[in-house]
């Protein structure tokens, strides 16, 4: 049983004109097993929030705590909160020239378990884990994220939510630029990795429709870089009717 | 042992040829106050396969098959007395590389050796030269692709931290033959090469890699010069390159002429750098004299940068640290051109060495 607590989070970027504050002081406590919508407009700050966990260097903490079953994650390297459990699945997965998606997979497998994994029972893992994903084989033996296009990106993602098993998984629009096929399958992928490992997700989307394939337990409504309003699924139904139009005017 | 005497003009680092290059540690090599080594430390490794033939050849008997202004060349071409001349028979196709290994020589004198590689009609191999050790070589290749024939050369600068290697690479390639060309700079205090192309039959074609990685204090150029002087003919350059600790300097220079006989010429050529530290410093200069508008395309590319902060981030986020992140990206940045040498085991061997280079400098 793991619990991931934000307290009080501010967080600011550099920019021309000076610091800009984009988190205004998030408070959100997700524990494992628990799937957690963050639902808003675009540029309410729900992506900062995402990357700002993760340890992005662009993101300056300005106040406030983070905690992972009481370690404090934000005096982690982007490494260690990985290995403390947490997981970012990239809205915008980056591409690295020149290393496959297999020597990639067996780096941050053997860095998070400490020990290379037996090459048996590994090649049979991503074999499976692929396959659940209705991934090519040959997509193993492809330059990481290079030349992917927008689903194969997300398969990526939900196949490393698969093989690295964390605590706490935050899944950045991994919604976005899916046809319906590709939504179900990623979905499927998300729902199977948290049931298997009773992982925590937080889901940030902009839109409902992944919610008819992952259910949440509890929906946030982000704006203006802080949660402003907190319920169950119902919460959902009501943004699908109304938009964000309230909370983005209040 | 002699001391050369002839007065060729000499560098003095105005020329534009030479104005990137320390000539104070060429060990004389250029202006003729280099020992002339007795020596020919150029051998065939194993077996000489069907088709292979290694010879050493008195000049006489092997004229030189090009015109080079080069002041280095021009010292080997008087101070060399013999030639190796390494031939594959027409119409043969060696299977397995050919391997020829420089042995190490000694620091007070230099080697000014000639070498001619002739790959006669519709052959086809892939020669691999092998420098390892300290030495001081000066070293011109002639490379002759007859019509129809298709070779791969592999030249692999593993030399040791005191090695001082200038040498010129000039292939001339025929009618509708094809030459592979990668070169390997990863060892040696000075290391300066000029792979140059003579096109000489139409449908001919060129693909020169090339990568290099320097260190505190080693300097490597690598010069390019491909002469598209005959129609449709096609050549592509892509050389990277990767530069870590204080003093560490690297030259790509890529000069491509499309003469006005060059119609239907296609080049490209590219060249990226990777700063791993502050301190280093990468010089890349692309050049394109083009003589008629009737061509298929000519371009080129050159960037140098800094490690991209996004991929780092992506890598640790999947609990890698930094140091093996950065590893991981170095050798993608180069996988890209080692894996065209097509020998595992070389492959493997350089890779391991980059990632030596890379913990021991410490970026």
């Amino acid at each position: 049983m793991s619990t991931l607590e934000i307290r009080g989070l501010k967080v600011s970027v550099d920019t021309e004109n000076g610091a800009v504050e984009i988190l205004k002081g998030v408070d959100l406590t997700i524990k494992s097993g628990e799937t957690h919508a963050i639902m808003g407009p675009n540029g309410s700050g729900k992506s900062t929030l995402a990357y700002s966990i993760a340890g992005h260097p662009k993101y300056n903490i300005t106040a406030g705590t983070v905690t992972l079953d009481g370690a404090d994650v934000l005096e982690m390297t982007v490494d260690e909160r990985a290995k403390a459990g947490l997981f970012l699945a990239m809205q915008y997965p980056v591409e690295v020239p020149g290393v496959s998606v297999s020597n990639f997979l067996r780096t941050a497998v053997t860095a998070l378990r400490g020990e290379a994994p037996k090459l048996r029972t590994w090649v049979g893992e991503v074999k499976d884990a692929m396959e659940a994903l209705n991934m090519d084989p040959s997509f193993a033996q492809r330059n990481v994220n290079e030349g992917f296009s927008g689903g194969e990106k997300k398969r990526h993602e939900i196949m490393q939510l698969e093989l690295l098993k964390p605590k706490i998984a935050i899944l950045d629009e991994t919604d976005s630029g899916l046809d319906v096929d590709a939504l179900r399958i990623v979905s499927e992928g998300v729902n199977r990795a948290k049931e298997t490992n009773n992982i925590g997700v937080v889901l940030i989307t902009h839109y409902t429709r992944i919610l008819r394939y992952i259910q949440p337990d509890f929906v946030h409504v982000f704006a203006n870089g802080k949660i402003v309003e907190e319920g169950g699924p119902e919460l959902a139904d009501k943004l699908e009717a109304n938009g964000y139009a309230e909370y983005v005017s209040a | 042992m002699t001391t050369l005497t002839t007065n060729y003009l000499t560098p003095t680092g105005r020329e534009e040829a030479w104005r990137f290059t320390p000539l104070k540690r060429l060990g004389g090599m250029h202006d003729g106050s280099a020992i002339v080594a007795d020596r020919h430390s150029l051998t065939l490794a194993g077996s000489k396969a069907t088709g292979v033939s290694f010879e050493l050849k008195s000049v006489s008997n092997a004229p030189v098959l090009s015109e080079s202004d080069d002041a280095i060349v021009g010292r080997i071409r008087e101070a060399a007395r013999d030639v190796a001349v390494l031939t594959i028979s027409a119409n043969i196709e060696v299977t397995e590389p050919v391997i020829l290994k420089r042995t190490p020589g000694d620091l007070h004198s230099a080697e000014f050796a000639r070498v001619q590689i002739n790959v006669e009609n519709h052959a086809r191999a892939t020669i691999i030269v092998e420098n390892t050790g300290d030495t001081h070589l000066a070293e011109d290749i002639e490379i002759y692709v007859a019509p129809g024939a298709n070779l791969t050369l592999v030249s692999l600068q593993e030399w040791g931290a005191q090695t001082v290697h200038a040498g010129r690479q000039h292939a001339i390639v025929d009618r509708d033959a094809n030459f592979k060309s990668i070169i390997v700079t990863i060892g040696g205090s000075l290391v300066r090469l000029l792979p140059t192309v003579e096109f000489a039959g139409p449908g001919a074609s060129c693909e020169l890699f090339g990568v290099y990685f320097a260190t505190s204090g080693q300097f490597f150029e690598h010069r390019m010069f491909v002469d598209h002087k005959v129609p449709n003919a096609k050549s592509r350059v892509n050389y990277k390159g990767a530069l870590a600790g204080d003093q560490a300097h690297t030259v790509w220079i890529g000069d491509v002429f499309i003469r006005a006989a060059a119609e239907g010429t296609d080049t490209y050529e590219l060249n990226r750098n990777l700063l791993l530290s502050d301190g280093a410093r990468a010089d890349s200069v692309p050049n394109l004299e083009i003589e008629t508008g009737e061509i298929v395309g000519a371009g080129h590319a050159s960037t140098t940068g800094r490690f991209d902060d996004e991929q780092l981030f992506y890598l640790m986020s999947r609990g890698i640290n930094l140091s093996d992140a950065r590893r991981l990206v170095v050798r993608g940045f180069f996988s890209e051109i080692i894996s065209e040498i097509g020998h595992e085991g070389i492959q493997v061997r350089l890779m391991d060495r980059i990632d030596n280079e890379l913990t021991k400098a410490g970026a």
